[in-house]
C-alpha cells in the first residue's frame, strides 16, 4: 500500500508559498463554534494567489466549517461563533466596518448540492449574482457566454438559455452554479465538495474547469475524493478530529502530502487506512 | 444506436405482468377507515348542496337567471298587486367587492409580517409573536363586529373622507352623498383585519419551508438579506401565498355577523365602495331569515346555494392559479 500516488500539478514549487498578492487568502488562528460545540480549533493556513488548495479529511473534521469561515457564510448559522482572523489581500474580513456581502461578492462559493434558482432560466441563473448586487454590466450576453464558457457549459446550453435551470442534469447544474459564481468575477472561489453528487464524466469536466480557473483566481476545494485532490490541487491541507474540535494536521504541496507526509496520520488517511 | 436496434430485433416484447398485492388485515382495516372518512366529508358537502338546491329549486324555476342578475329583493304583499321579486345580484357583487378589498388590504401586511416573523424577529420573541397571531385568529367574529362598529368605523370614516376628497374623481371612490359610515370600505377594512392572522400564518408556514441551500446560494453570491428573500423565498412562497389568500377569501366571503354590524344593506348594485350602501349575501340571509315567509325562505335557501357555489368557484380558480404557477 505504499505505492506513489501520481499528482498532476507539480509545476509549482515551495517558493510560491511566500506569494501574497491579489486574491491571496490567509487564515490565522481560526476557531469555530456551534453553540457550545467547539467545531474547529486553531487553524492557520495560507492560500497563495492563483493556486488550488485541497482540504481533505474524514467527515466531521471541520473542513466545510473552515471553508465557510473564509467568506463569512459561517455566521448565518444561528448561535454560531468564531475567533481568529481571515486575511484577504492582507485585510481582515472580520474587521469592524467590513461589509460581509462585499466579501462574498469577491470570494465566490459553490456548494455540495447543485442549487440553481429554480424559478429562473439558465441565462438568468448565470446573471443572478450580478443582478442581486446591482452591478452594471455593459454587455450581459458577453458576460453570460464568457462565464458559461469558463465553467465548461456553454456548448451544451447555448441553444436553450431560456430553459429552466432545473431542467439540466446534476453535473450541468453544478457547472451552472460555477458559471453563476464566475459571473461575479471573484478573486477567489471556494468549492465545498462540488463533485460529490456528480457522475465520473461530469466530475472530470468540473475538475478541468477548476484547473483552468486557477490561472486567474485562488481556489480552495473541500473533497473526499483523494484522486480528485491529487489531480487538481497544488497544495493539500489535512484536517482531523479525534472527538474534539477539528484541527489542521498538516499542509504542504500535494505531492508531499500524498507521497512524503510528515505525519503518520496523514499517511494513513491518504493511503485509505481510515476515514 | 446500432446496438439498440440489434437488441430490439432479438427480443420479444412480453406482456405486462399483472401484479397482485396481498394486503394484511390491519392494512385493510386502516384503508377502510380512511376511505370512509374521506367519502363521508364529501357526502356531507354534497348533502348540503342537495338540500339547498331542493329547498330553493322553486325559486330558480320561477325566476331563472333573473335570480342571479336581478338586484331587487321584495317579498311582496302576497297577492296579485305586488308579487314577490327576488334577485341576489346586489348582494353577490357586494360580497365579492368586500372580500376582494379585504384580501387586497390584508395581503401586503401578511407578507411583511410573515417575512418579519420568519427571518427578522429575534428568536426570543418569535414564539411569543406567533402565539399572539394564533390568539388573534381565534377571536369570535361578533367581537370583531362590535369593535369594528364602535372603534374602527369612526377612523375608517375619516380615511374614507380623505380618499374621497383626493381621489373622488375616480368612479370607485365617488359618493352620491357625503355619508361614509357602514360602507363596503368599512366592512372591507374590518374583514382585512379578520383574515390577516390566517393569511399571515399560512404565509409564514410557506416561507419557513424555503430551501436553505438556495438561500445560501444567494448569500454566497453577495446578496443582501432582502436580496436573498426576494430571489429565493418570495418566488418559492408564491403559490402557497395564493393558497393562504384564498383561505382568507373564503372566510371573507362567508363572514356574516361582523359584516352585518358595519354594513348598510341596500338592494342595489353599488360599486362606490365609500358610500353607505352595500351588499353581502351571508349578512342578507341572516337579516331576512327571522321574518321570512315560506316563499322568501326558499329564496334565502337559493341565495345560500349561490354563495356556496361562489366559494367553490373561487377555490377552483385558486387551485388553477396555484397549479399554473407550479408548472413555470
Amino acid at each position: 500500500m505504499n505505492e506513489t500516488i501520481a499528482t498532476d500539478r507539480t509545476k509549482r514549487n515551495a517558493d510560491n508559498l511566500e506569494l501574497s498578492g491579489k486574491g491571496g487568502l490567509e487564515a490565522r488562528d481560526l476557531h469555530a463554534w456551534f453553540g457550545t460545540h467547539h467545531a474547529l480549533a486553531d487553524v492557520s493556513l495560507h492560500f497563495p494567489e492563483r493556486t488550488v488548495t485541497g482540504l481533505i479529511g474524514p467527515s466531521g473534521c471541520g473542513k466545510s466549517t473552515f471553508l465557510r469561515l473564509l467568506n463569512r457564510m459561517h455566521e448565518f448559522i444561528p448561535k454560531s461563533a468564531m475567533a481568529g482572523e481571515v486575511l484577504f489581500n492582507g485585510d481582515d474580513i472580520y474587521a469592524p466596518g467590513v461589509n460581509p456581502t462585499e466579501i462574498r461578492k469577491r470570494i465566490g462559493m459553490v456548494f455540495q448540492k447543485p442549487n440553481p434558482f429554480p424559478a429562473m432560466t439558465i441565462g438568468e441563473n448565470v446573471l443572478a449574482g450580478v443582478k442581486l448586487a446591482k452591478i452594471k454590466v455593459e454587455n450581459k450576453d458577453d458576460l453570460m457566454e464568457e462565464s458559461l464558457t469558463r465553467a465548461g457549459l456553454w456548448k451544451e446550453v447555448r441553444d436553450r438559455l431560456n430553459a429552466a435551470g432545473g431542467s439540466l442534469s446534476g453535473g450541468q447544474q453544478q457547472r451552472l452554479c460555477i458559471a453563476r459564481a464566475l459571473a461575479m468575477k471573484p478573486e477567489a472561489l471556494l468549492l465545498d465538495e462540488p463533485c460529490s453528487a456528480l457522475d465520473p464524466i461530469s466530475t472530470l469536466r468540473v475538475e478541468e474547469t477548476i484547473v483552468q480557473l486557477s490561472e486567474t483566481m485562488t481556489i480552495v476545494i473541500v473533497t473526499h475524493n483523494m484522486q480528485q485532490a491529487a489531480r487538481v490541487s497544488d497544495y493539500c491541507a489535512f484536517f482531523l478530529s479525534n472527538g474534539g474540535p477539528g484541527r489542521l494536521v498538516e499542509a504542504d504541496l500535494t505531492n508531499n502530502i500524498f507521497n512524503n507526509p510528515r505525519d503518520s496520520r496523514t499517511a494513513d488517511y491518504v493511503q485509505g487506512r481510515f476515514g | 444506436m446500432q446496438a439498440d436496434a440489434e437488441l430490439e430485433v432479438s427480443i420479444d416484447i412480453p406482456e405486462h405482468r399483472k401484479l397482485q398485492v396481498t394486503q394484511g388485515t390491519p392494512d385493510r382495516i386502516f384503508r377502510y377507515i380512511i376511505t370512509t372518512g374521506a367519502y363521508f366529508s364529501l357526502a356531507v358537502l354534497a348533502m348540503i348542496a342537495g338540500f339547498l338546491l331542493y329547498r330553493g329549486f322553486q325559486i330558480f324555476s320561477d325566476f331563472g337567471l333573473g335570480f342571479i342578475t336581478g338586484a331587487k329583493w321584495d317579498a311582496g304583499s302576497g297577492d296579485e298587486t305586488a308579487p314577490a321579486v327576488f334577485g341576489v345580484a346586489a348582494m353577490l357583487v357586494g360580497s365579492l367587492v368586500i372580500a376582494i378589498m379585504a384580501i387586497a388590504i390584508a395581503l401586503p401586511f401578511a407578507v411583511i409580517s410573515a417575512l418579519f416573523l420568519e427571518y427578522y424577529a429575534p428568536l426570543a420573541i418569535r414564539r411569543f409573536l406567533i402565539s399572539i397571531l394564533d390568539l388573534v385568529a381565534a377571536i369570535p367574529s361578533v367581537i370583531y363586529g362590535i369593535w369594528g362598529y364602535a372603534i374602527l368605523m369612526p377612523h375608517v370614516v375619516g380615511w374614507s373622507k380623505s380618499l374621497n376628497s383626493w381621489f373622488g374623481w375616480f368612479p370607485l371612490f365617488d359618493v352620491p352623498a357625503p355619508i361614509f359610515d357602514r360602507s363596503p370600505f368599512v366592512a372591507g377594512v374590518l374583514l382585512a383585519l379578520m383574515v390577516l392572522p390566517i393569511t399571515t400564518s399560512v404565509a409564514r408556514e410557506v416561507y419557513s419551508q424555503a430551501p436553505r441551500d438556495q438561500i445560501d446560494a444567494a448569500y454566497g453570491l453577495g446578496a443582501t438579506k432582502w436580496g436573498a428573500l426576494r430571489t429565493v423565498v418570495l418566488p418559492f412562497g408564491k403559490s402557497g401565498l395564493i393558497g393562504g389568500a384564498m383561505l382568507g377569501l373564503g372566510r371573507a366571503l362567508g363572514e356574516t355577523i361582523a359584516v352585518y354590524l358595519v354594513l348598510n344593506l341596500v338592494f342595489k348594485i353599488n360599486l362606490q365602495v365609500l358610500a353607505s350602501a352595500g351588499g353581502n349575501v351571508a349578512s342578507m340571509i341572516a337579516t331576512r331569515f327571522g321574518e321570512a315567509g315560506p316563499y322568501e325562505l326558499r329564496a334565502l335557501m337559493a341565495a345560500g346555494l349561490v354563495l356556496f357555489l361562489l366559494t367553490l368557484v373561487v377555490n377552483a380558480l385558486a387551485t388553477l392559479i396555484v397549479n399554473r404557477s407550479k408548472v413555470q
